[in-house]
């Protein structure tokens, strides 16, 4: 470790910790229906579009109405992304004439864009249309994103209202923050990654040739603009196959500060739009403290790791840390910090190849997805993951001072834990249910590039990305066929809506109730002592659920490294 | 009931216990605790396995039989730690019953005492009237509707002192079960048989009427999610395993589940529910129902009584305050002259101030030919006339009236006309300007006056309870807010309010006052608990959270109550507050230690399971346990005997402290957090270290 990468990764902390309270005073004012310096630009656009829907501005609904309304949508657009790609190639918008996705690739791709997660199982330049790319695919990672948002902000809502059974009217939520939040933000940040060097065009490939003589195709389009959502909502899908390790799509030291800024940018001002709507804007800064706790011990870790390198290497006279699968313009700590990035955010984009990293380097971001994504998380989802541990926490320790569990005033009793409960137990089961499955059935064996325990990492990682909305792969593993496809699909709408359906319930039953003022004998839970409890429960119920996969998986791998080991064959 | 302490574990308790873990196998009993149902059934399936292994003639038999007993023992414990805890109960609840005899009923048929007909008290029905006279046994609650006597009440308070039961007012109601000293009444019978306060007592005390509490409910629902994840956890391990080319025994993976599942909390979480109604009972309070309990813990605002609770019951004279010209030993000779007779609490102080700061000692009335002229509510003063003079005490107002009149007169032609001015203005206005500066300060003033002529005020003096200003910054401290209820005006109220140190006061307070109070906390979110006894009081006992009623009570205000404290002491509910607080705390407590065991049981558990086909993860056997065997062993051991080990925590309760919630969370953490995360790694340790040396695998 070198104290250059130390200091990237303080003023990366130290960006994200200035965004994250102008971002929370815009957020909190849009969703509240304030007036912000876009509104004499969006507010006609705005009420034009409930004009043509038919929605009426001011019916709030309950958390049911809310829950089916956000269900038909993230329907619809399941539907229309699934048709679009089945009938690219009688659609317009597709120069290199590309021919229909196969049905379980397209359902696989629908389900991981409707979910926010962008698991692609296919190269983005061969297998989709600019039509698929831009209306199926950038329509997706708006709307998904604004989702998580919706979510985020009715859960809150359910915490910062008291008496009431609403908790906002679903789309004025998801068009305000499409409107309000995503597409400016996506306008300027495209226009800055274009001034990078980003392509942004229609035209077809371009044909080259090289210095030596050789013809290449290079592979563009509408680059920027894609990247631009990608990073804010929190997508992870590439344009290129090589996602952000490609040149045109990172290429310089700038770009990819900025992508990594603007994967945490909305994550991190959401907590600041709880603190402010709950009153307090301390315990945002708690609930944001969990999360930069976990993220740093996570960033250390991996750097630590990368940075030391395979002894087994060493040996051979290879010294200076692990640098395969990275990118030689970005080097160990930018690979550790932007991988870290990319799995707490539930991003999934990738500058390296986390396959390559080390077993401890690669462990790092595999628990960031195993905990659900709560630390920053994917826009919304992180928020709302965080608040149900957050329940779960206050529920176990607040007992100890000796009064039923409160949480910014809101009493926390079984209908809650009942929800909490089934939203975390939803991820294991996904996760490691799924990869149970995969590694004792020949159809899975067979995707599987790597022998031993890295193999099994791989598997495990495919469904932990899948089920927590990640997006990122591992690698090493052939996702492309029929049952990875399926099965992926299936974790990625599990992971997503048996969460958002439990969360959502939780914010209708605290909704209803009174908030119970704060007194000496209520538990602080904007302090430093909610913070070290919120992780400790985290990382507790998290890595106890999933210690025996990774010491099958990661730990074994590491053990046998530094012990001099590998598992050859295969491969 | 009787006060006697019953220790932890007491012979009489603890082998009946032995027997009922044994009936609690049945599981249609164990399903009530989902966590200890899922290890009784895995301790089940596992035997049948053994059986069969057994007649096949499997490997390592000694060591699958040796984790299917402890298995075993595991929810034997459970069963024990709860049968402990009910059986402090019972052993209550039969002394009890022993006091509860057959009682003969003489029922009324008319209004008079007689004729009655003798029939047995267990055949009495609602609205029956029976006479109770000298001697005889209550046959069942009522209350009083002609009569007043002394009730010796032993049999629920264990207090011997004899009571007074009389028609009418706020001491009417009676208990089935009490004895009559002396007299006799007519009671109405105001219970059904079979749910009288003492059937009702006995149930509870047993634990037969215990229904899960909603804080219990929603604790099980946490631990059986956690139990299902778990079930994800260690279902999974088999197909890992066979990835990696290895086979786990069903033995293994059973304990590993079985030390993951929140088994510790869930082996004791009824008996913490039913050793927080015993620490109750204990106290002589009844509580109704587990969920009022559980509702003291959280009360954010204390409503209680000044007279009585606040204050001593009574006005005490400090102080005799004489006007110019008069001395204050002519005031005090004066006011204890007048005070001779009269037998108030107030009255007596006088007599006794005097004697103490001016040595006047006490007089014959009789020798004096002294004529004592008593209270009414019409004059509102008291007096003697004595030896030619007459003394007056009382209000200020009223003795000022009469001191006026007494020195006018009406003439025949109308006019009137002073006769001797012996009231001067200015020693009326004197006398209120004392008298306003003692209400000031809390004080009820008592003008003095002789043959006419004013004397001074005397000082009386609402006493507040020695140490309850502690108790009340100790209550801050907990974030419960005090407000003091007092039909006093707003002034003196003040005052006694700043005395106590009570955070608020509602003075000149009616019943309506009381309930819209209640309303308007339970409005802004906050919990109320209050105490009451009279029939006035029942709707804000009904409508507070937890509501309080005192024994002596009406049966209105009992019946209104979730509580019942049949030492009718309403300072008790701070201790009721904490009791609640510390039934919750022990919850949470256990809870917080069964989950932090967790990371030791892994790290026993994990390398040893998976040695045989990865040795690397020897690495991970941080305790350096002897083999693969013991150290599983070695868990599942610990597992079980932890139970046993904080059975008497569980039975006593995590110790509250007034700190601040965030101090008290501090130190849990510490000592439940952090130490359950320790603790494990030393004991298993240990036990791994007596299972090599025993050679048990």
């Amino acid at each position: 470790m070198t104290l250059n990468g130390w200091i990237q990764i303080l003023v990366f902390c130290a960006v994200i910790i200035a965004l994250a309270k102008p971002l929370g005073w815009y957020m909190t004012r849009t969703f509240n229906g304030e007036w912000t310096f876009l509104s004499p630009l969006l507010r006609p656009v705005e009420r034009v579009l409930y004009r043509l829907s038919g929605v009426d501005e001011h019916r709030e609904q309950n958390w049911l109405s809310y829950a089916v309304a956000l269900l038909l949508f993230n329907a619809a657009g399941f539907v229309i992304l699934y048709g679009l790609q089945r009938f690219q190639g009688s659609l317009p918008l597709n120069p290199t004439a590309m021919s229909a996705v196969a049905p379980d690739l397209a359902f696989n791709t629908a389900a991981s864009f409707v979910t926010n997660t962008n698991w692609q199982n296919y190269s983005g330049e061969t297998a989709m249309s600019y039509l698929v790319q831009m209306a199926g695919l950038t329509v997706q990672n708006f709307v998904s994103a604004a989702t998580g948002i919706a979510i985020a902000v009715a859960v809150i809502r359910g915490f910062a209202r008291a008496s009431t059974k609403t908790i906002g009217n679903f789309w004025l939520d998801l068009t305000r923050s499409t409107l309000y939040v995503l597409l400016p933000l996506s306008i300027v940040l495209t226009l800055f990654y274009v001034f990078c060097g980003v392509p942004q065009t229609l035209g077809p490939s371009i044909d080259v040739t090289t210095l030596e003589g050789a013809k290449q195709t290079l592979s563009i389009g509408p680059v920027a603009s894609q990247l631009a959502i990608k990073m804010l909502g929190t997508n992870g899908g590439g344009f290129f196959n090589a996602n952000s390790a490609h040149p045109f799509e990172n290429p310089d030291a700038l770009s990819n500060f900025v992508q990594m800024v603007s994967i945490f940018a909305l994550g991190a001002g959401l907590t600041n739009v709880f603190g402010r709507m709950v009153g307090d804007e301390r315990q945002g800064w708690a609930i944001f403290a969990a999360m930069g706790t976990l993220f740093l011990i996570g960033v250390a870790v991996t750097y630590w790791s990368e940075a030391a390198g395979n002894p087994l290497l060493a040996n051979l006279g290879l010294d200076g840390g692990n640098m395969e699968g990275k990118e030689i313009r970005f080097g160990i700590a930018l690979s550790s910090l932007f991988a870290v990035v990319t799995t707490a955010a539930s991003c999934g984009a990738v500058i390296a190849m986390h396959d390559a990293f080390t077993p401890l380097g690669g462990m790092i971001p595999l628990i960031n997805m195993q905990l659900g994504e709560i630390i920053i998380g994917g826009v919304g989802a992180g928020l709302y993951g965080m608040l149900i541990f957050a329940v779960i926490a206050i529920f176990v320790a607040g007992l100890m001072v000796g009064r039923t569990p409160e949480y910014v005033g809101k009493k926390i009793e079984a209908k809650e834990v009942k929800m909490a409960v089934l939203a975390v137990l939803c991820l294991p089961l996904a996760m490691l249910g799924f990869t149970a499955i995969a590694v004792v059935l020949p159809t899975g064996l067979s995707s599987i590039a790597n022998p031993g325990p890295h193999g099994f990492t791989e598997v495990l990682y495919a469904y932990t990305s899948g089920a927590a909305n990640n997006g990122s792969a591992f690698g090493g593993l052939s996702g492309n066929t029929l049952w990875y496809n399926l099965t992926l699909g299936i974790a990625m709408l599990m992971g997503r809506f048996m969460v958002i359906v439990p969360a959502l319930a939780i914010a209708g039953s605290l909704a209803a109730k009174k908030i119970v003022p704060a007194s000496l004998g209520t538990f602080p839970t904007n302090g430093g002592l909610f913070v070290g409890l919120l992780v400790g429960v985290i990382i507790i119920v998290g890595g106890l659920t999933f210690f025996p996969s990774l010491a099958l998986g990661p730990i074994v791998e590491h053990l046998a490294m530094i012990a001099g080991q590998t598992f050859g064959g295969g491969g | 009931m009787a006060k006697t302490q019953t220790s932890l574990f007491d012979r009489h308790i603890l082998f009946p216990a032995l027997g009922a873990s044994l009936r609690k196998l049945d599981p249609r009993v164990m399903v009530r605790n989902p966590v200890m149902f899922v290890v009784e059934v895995v301790a089940a399936l596992t035997t049948v396995l053994f059986a069969r292994d057994v007649a096949v003639g499997g490997a390592d038999l000694g060591f699958s039989f040796q984790i299917i007993l402890w298995l075993w023992f595991t929810v034997l414990f459970a069963n024990f730690a709860e049968s402990v805890a009910e059986g402090r109960g019972k052993a209550q609840a039969d002394s009890l019953r022993r006091t509860r005899t057959e009682t003969q009923a003489k029922l009324l048929a008319g209004p008079g005492r007689t004729p009655f007909k003798v029939v047995p008290g267990t055949s009495l029905k609602v609205n029956d009237v029976v006479l109770v006279e000298a001697g005889e046994i209550i046959p069942s609650d009522g209350e009083v509707i002609e009569g007043v006597a002394s009730v010796n009440e032993a049999a629920i308070t264990g207090e011997s002192a004899p009571v007074i039961r009389e028609s009418g007012g706020d001491r009417s109601a009676v208990t089935g079960g009490t004895q009559v000293l002396s007299d006799w009444i007519k009671v109405r019978i105001t219970a059904a048989p079979g749910s009288t306060f003492m059937d009702r007592m006995i149930a509870l005390v047993e634990g037969a009427e215990r229904q899960k509490t909603p804080n219990e409910i929603a604790l099980n629902i946490l631990l059986a999610g956690m139990t299902i994840i778990f079930v994800f956890a260690t279902v999974t391990i088999p197909s890992f395993a066979a990835y990696a080319g290895g086979v786990i025994p069903v033995v293994v993976l059973v304990a590993l589940f079985v030390t993951l599942i929140p088994t510790t909390i869930g082996a004791l979480l009824s008996a913490i529910g039913i050793a927080g109604m015993d620490r109750l009972v204990r106290f002589n309070v009844l509580a109704m129902s587990g969920r009022a309990v559980e509702a003291a813990g959280d009360v954010d605002t204390l409503l209680l009584d000044k007279t009585g609770t606040i204050t001593l019951g009574n006005r005490q004279a400090t102080g005799f305050r004489p006007i110019k010209g008069v001395s204050e030993r002519e005031l005090a000779d004066a006011a204890q002259l007048a005070s001779l007779a009269d037998e108030t609490p107030e009255g007596r102080s006088i007599v006794v101030l005097a004697k103490e700061n001016y040595g006047i000692r006490g007089r014959d009335m009789n020798q004096l030919h002294a004529h004592f002229i008593p209270f009414t509510a019409q004059s509102r003063m008291s007096g003697v006339d004595v030896e030619g003079s007459s003394i007056r005490k009382g209000a200020v107002d009223a003795v000022l009236t009469a001191v006026h009149a007494s020195g006018t007169a009406v003439t025949p032609t109308g006019a009137v006309q002073t006769l001797r001015p012996l009231v001067s203005m200015e020693a009326i206005r004197e006398v209120q300007a004392i008298a306003d500066e003692i209400a000031k300060t809390g004080g009820t003033p008592l003008a003095v006056a002789k043959d006419g002529r004013l004397l001074g005020v005397i000082h009386l003096k609402d006493i507040v309870k020695g140490g309850i200003r502690e108790r009340f910054s100790e209550l801050r401290r907990m974030g419960i807010r005090t407000v003091m209820i007092t039909g006093d005006n707003p002034m003196t109220a003040a005052a006694i309010a700043a005395e106590a140190g009570v955070d608020d006061f509602l003075a000149q307070a009616t019943p309506e006052h009381k309930l819209l109070l209640i309303r308007e906390e339970q409005a802004k979110g906050k919990l109320v608990a209050m105490c009451g006894d009279g029939t006035n009081d029942a709707p804000a006992l009904a409508q507070a959270d937890v509501g309080v009623a005192m024994n002596t009570g009406t049966v209105a205000a009992r019946e209104a109550g979730n509580m019942v404290d049949l030492d009718s002491d309403p300072t008790k509910l701070i201790e009721i507050v904490e009791i609640g607080k510390q039934l919750l705390m022990t919850r949470g407590a256990l809870t917080t230690f069964s989950i932090a065991n967790d990371v030791a049981k892994y790290f026993a558990i994990i390398p040893a399971m998976f040695l045989a086909f990865y040795p690397q993860l020897q690495a991970l056997n941080v305790m350096r346990l002897a083999s693969p065997q013991s150290a599983i062993l070695s868990a599942i051991i610990f597992n079980a005997l932890i139970i046993i080990a904080l059975i008497p925590l569980a039975l006593r309760g995590v110790r509250f402290q007034a700190i601040g919630a965030g101090a008290l969370l501090r130190r849990n953490l510490l000592i439940y957090g952090l130490g359950g995360i320790v603790v494990p790694f030393i004991g298993i340790k240990a036990i791994d270290l007596a299972v090599t040396a025993l050679h048990l695998v």
